[in-house]
């Protein structure tokens, strides 16, 4: 049994039971950050930040929204856009943080994927972080249920009815999803109750397995240089701040976090006050119903360039490509064949091949959203199978890549 | 070391803006027609080319333009012949108070109306004279002299019994012009009018059946119950919503809407009353949205200065 | 520097407080909802009606000139006179630990079923447990009206004299 002794102060006191110091050192002054990284390095605490936004917001909707589909639309533009104090601001600050969180996630996803942060040993980060990515997709859509609208109704049916496999007609299993023939109260019940508890349990779980996978590899850096931790932060203790090549993250690198935050936020409360169209459809302003379909349905931005994969190709191969690119951003650290671990200018193909996926689902995003004719079915067909082929050809390119 | 910052800051606003012209503007500039308000100018209909006189106006109103057989003038005390649900049931609809007529709308849509209804409502696809359907409100084929010179002597006195162009309230333009065929629940409206807060239960089941037989009627003059209006503001967007009164058929060809015909000002007062339903915040959103950026600004700067302070160490 | 940002944050955190507590206040629809207005005229003599006033059950019970005759000065200065008449107006919930107390218009007086407290037909206790007589609501007298919610000169005076809490 641990010995204790008679605290000298509030500090001490604790520190016999909690190790805060301990615990103060690990998680922030004696946490090694290398020197030479950009702010893309913030983007981890913005989405922190941003998911805390959520997570407020959402408290505070909470308290009001009303998951029936009789009442849930009126719950969410009577009530809490016009009687409750300040409702307006929980729900604008929701819906945009909703959607600016992902963008942050893929320049968060894009970064790691141009400096090579999925390898050697960071295997665990990508993977837990391709897995947040998928718990948050799921977050998103099932927020989107529940105003109620006729965006929610129609979303809810169309991506629902993905899981009846195509040929298969597996329409029990929609059913089943859905707990009735079409999306009714079970479904809106089942969807809230995925929203508010079961989802964000495992986002907080994951975010806490994330930034574990982040200890023992260490945070990368943009020069793809192997730092010695150890040695460097002995260098940075014995005072030689300036010749070392790392910095405590607390309060050194989040400093420079918090630089980065305060700009965002600035970004981000633009977009709440005086920009919120974008996050806030305005269809979903229309109460949902069943009988008429809008004039467009198209899910919300950051989901375009996978419906568009599913898009331009007839029913079963659709799905299997919707699939595909659901799953196989997962295998990257396994499809990358090269030893390197440098950014993507020094990797030449590959160099490439980055520039080429980030255009392709630029591309697919655009004609995700864009009526399904003419020259737009043709260039998202393009766009569709080039994803394809740049998947098939990764493991090619990266196994004949020079050692650096 | 040459800082690469700024590049990286370039290339991630760059690509950031690019996804969002092409799924915002972009994609919707392809997705719906657009377009351009003629500022309420109803340039197809003729101007008014003579002087109205108010007296003998008067009496055409109240005597041989026979329009007090339907409509009432509560502001000189002609009272309506019936109750709401009644009209909707002879006429398809409950025919306007013209108290304020001639605040509210058009001259050049108040003459043409009293002319030929189907063809200042623009919806003649619907009522086709030539084949025996006539708009329920009958054309004023004029009281024996000039008609042209009738009609402006009407069209004079209901602009004299009005209240003045700026003394129209939101409320009273959205009721006269839009609201006896739509609901804005949110503001408590109903096409028979605001609904009172009933004690009895009675009472308040009583007033639902009024409205849901002038619904009925509606209906079946309409073709389809028209939508309730009260987050039209956000579901349409203020342009949309603004060209649609000015021409319904601009946006959405053979819609039985007809065209209301309301002055800029009187539209630009409905459009009120929709933000007031659908964006009653508007106003706070906006002041609160100046002192969270101000306070915001002032964040980054310390946080700057704080990062500024502790890498100075660190170099 | 740090400290210095550490309070730009903290006001910032404070002020985002202030929205959420103005979220947790009631609803302008509930606070509207807080009034009840009653037409005195319809109450007939010792007949006891419940109303409603935020959610509670509100006692009215208008006296007959014999109980009017009959009463104490502390009996009357419970009365709310309205047109000339006289009533008993009052939260009917038992100052002991809120049960609904029963009207007897034969004995012309309530008794509480939980725990046996009994009080006159003016509200008042007339035997323990309940520590005083029925509490009376904020009244404000608007000609045959009564409004509940608002506090009127002749509630100001019985919450001055101690008649109701």
């Amino acid at each position: 049994m641990a010995h204790f002794t008679k605290a000298t102060s509030v500090k001490d006191w604790l520190n016999q039971r909690l190790a805060i110091e301990k615990v103060e050192k690990v998680m922030a002054s004696e946490y090694w950050i290398p020197k030479n990284i950009n702010f893309l390095w913030a983007m981890g605490l913005i989405l922190m930040i941003t998911f805390v936004l959520l997570l407020v917001s959402g408290i505070f909707l909470l308290m009001y929204y009303q998951p029936n589909v009789d009442t849930a639309f009126y719950s969410v533009n009577y009530t809490i856009m016009r009687d409750v104090d300040f409702g307006w601001l929980w729900r604008h600050v929701h819906g945009v943080a909703a959607s600016v969180v992902f963008l942050i996630i893929y320049i968060h996803m894009f970064t790691g994927i141009y400096y090579g942060s999925y390898k050697k040993g960071r295997e665990m980060i990508w993977l837990s972080g391709m897995l947040l990515f998928i718990t948050f997709s799921a977050e998103a859509f099932s927020g989107y249920m529940l105003p109620w609208g006729q965006m929610s109704y129609w979303a809810g049916m169309v991506i629902t009815n993905l899981f009846s496999g195509g040929s298969l007609h597996a329409d029990f299993l929609v059913e089943w999803i859905r707990g009735d023939y079409v999306p009714a109260q079970a479904f809106l019940s089942r969807f809230f109750m995925l929203h508010v508890l079961l989802l964000p349990l495992a986002i907080l779980g994951l975010i806490g397995l994330h930034f574990a996978a982040l200890r023992i590899p260490h945070v990368n850096n943009q020069d793809g240089e192997e730092i010695d931790f150890d040695a460097e932060s002995k260098k940075y203790l014995a005072g030689d701040k300036v010749g070392s090549k790392v910095m405590r993250f607390g309060n050194d690198f989040l400093s420079k976090d918090m630089m980065v935050v305060g700009i965002y936020l600035i970004f981000f409360f633009y977009l709440v006050f005086y920009h919120y169209g974008f996050a806030m459809d305005p269809v979903n302003f229309d109460p949902a119903d069943g009988l008429k379909t809008p004039a467009h349905i198209y899910p919300e931005w950051y989901f375009l360039w996978s419906y568009e994969i599913l898009r331009p190709f007839s029913t079963d191969i659709g799905l299997m490509a919707f699939g595909f690119a659901q799953v196989i951003f997962v295998l990257l650290p396994w499809l990358d064949r090269s030893p390197n671990t440098v950014p993507a200018s020094r990797r030449g193909l590959f160099a490439i091949w980055f520039w080429a996926m980030l255009l392709d689902m630029i591309v697919l995003t655009a004609m995700g959203k864009l009526p399904p004719s003419g020259i737009f079915s043709t260039i998202g067909l393009v766009a569709a199978l080039t994803f394809i082929g740049l998947w098939i050809l990764l493991p090619i390119i990266t196994m004949f890549e020079k050692k650096v | 070391m040459k800082n690469k910052e700024p590049l990286i800051l370039a290339v991630v606003v760059f690509f950031t803006l690019v996804t969002y012209y092409l799924v915002e503007p972009f994609a919707h500039s392809q997705m719906h027609k657009h377009v351009e308000s003629e500022s309420f100018a109803y340039a197809d209909l003729p101007a008014i080319q003579k002087q109205g006189d108010v007296t003998r106006g008067q009496e055409l109103v109240m005597g041989a333009g026979a329009c007090t057989g339907c409509h009432s003038i509560n502001v000189v005390k002609v009272p309506a012949t019936m109750e709401p649900q009644m009209a909707a049931a002879s006429y398809g609809v409950n025919p306007p108070d013209l108290s304020n007529a001639g605040a509210i709308y058009d001259p050049k849509f108040l003459a043409a109306m009293i002319k030929n209804p189907a063809h200042a409502l623009m919806v003649e696809h619907k009522f086709d004279a030539d084949a025996g359907k006539m708009h329920p409100m009958v054309p004023f084929y004029g009281a024996g002299g000039d008609i042209d010179q009738e009609i402006a002597d009407m069209i004079a006195y209901l602009q004299s019994i009005a209240v003045k162009a700026e003394e129209v309230t939101p409320i009273m333009a959205f009721e006269n012009a839009c609201g006896r065929c739509h609901a804005v629940s949110y503001e408590n409206w109903t096409p028979i009018g605001a609904k009172p807060n009933f004690k009895d239960k009675k009472d308040s089941l009583a007033f639902d059946i009024k409205l849901l037989e002038y619904q009925d009627s509606l209906k079946a003059y309409m073709g389809k119950t028209p939508p309730d209006l009260s987050m039209y503001i956000r579901s349409r967007g203020e342009h949309y919503v603004s060209t649609f009164i000015e021409n319904p058929q601009s946006q959405l060809e053979g819609t039985a809407m007809p065209r209301v015909g309301v002055t800029p000002e009187a539209a630009e007062k409905v459009i009120e009353y929709l933000q007031d339903a659908g964006d009653t915040k508007r106003h706070e959103r906006e002041e609160i949205g100046m002192s969270v950026m101000i306070y915001i600004v002032i964040f980054a700067l310390f946080a700057f200065l704080w990062k500024r302070k502790v890498w100075k160490d660190l170099h | 520097m740090g400290k210095a940002f550490g309070a730009v944050a903290a006001v910032g955190a404070v002020g985002s407080l202030v929205a959420m507590k103005r979220t947790w206040d009631p609803l302008p629809s509930v606070k509207a909802a807080g009034f009840t207005t009653l037409d005195m005229s319809i109450y007939e003599e010792n007949k006891l009606v419940t109303e409603k006033w935020r959610g509670k059950p509100i006692f009215v019970l208008k006296k007959t000139a014999e109980m009017v005759a009959k009463q104490t000065e502390k009996q009357k200065a419970r009365d709310i006179v309205i047109g000339g008449a006289h009533y008993m107006v009052s939260i009917g919930l038992c100052t002991h630990l809120g049960c609904i107390p029963a009207y007897d218009a034969g004995k012309e007086g309530f008794l509480c079923a939980c725990h046996g407290g009994q009080f006159d037909f003016s509200g008042d206790v007339t035997k323990a447990p309940p520590p005083r007589g029925f509490d009376i609501p904020p009244f404000k007298i608007d000609g045959n009206l009564l409004v509940l919610g608002e506090a009127g000169p002749e509630y100001m005076k019985m919450k001055e004299t101690g008649i109701t809490l």
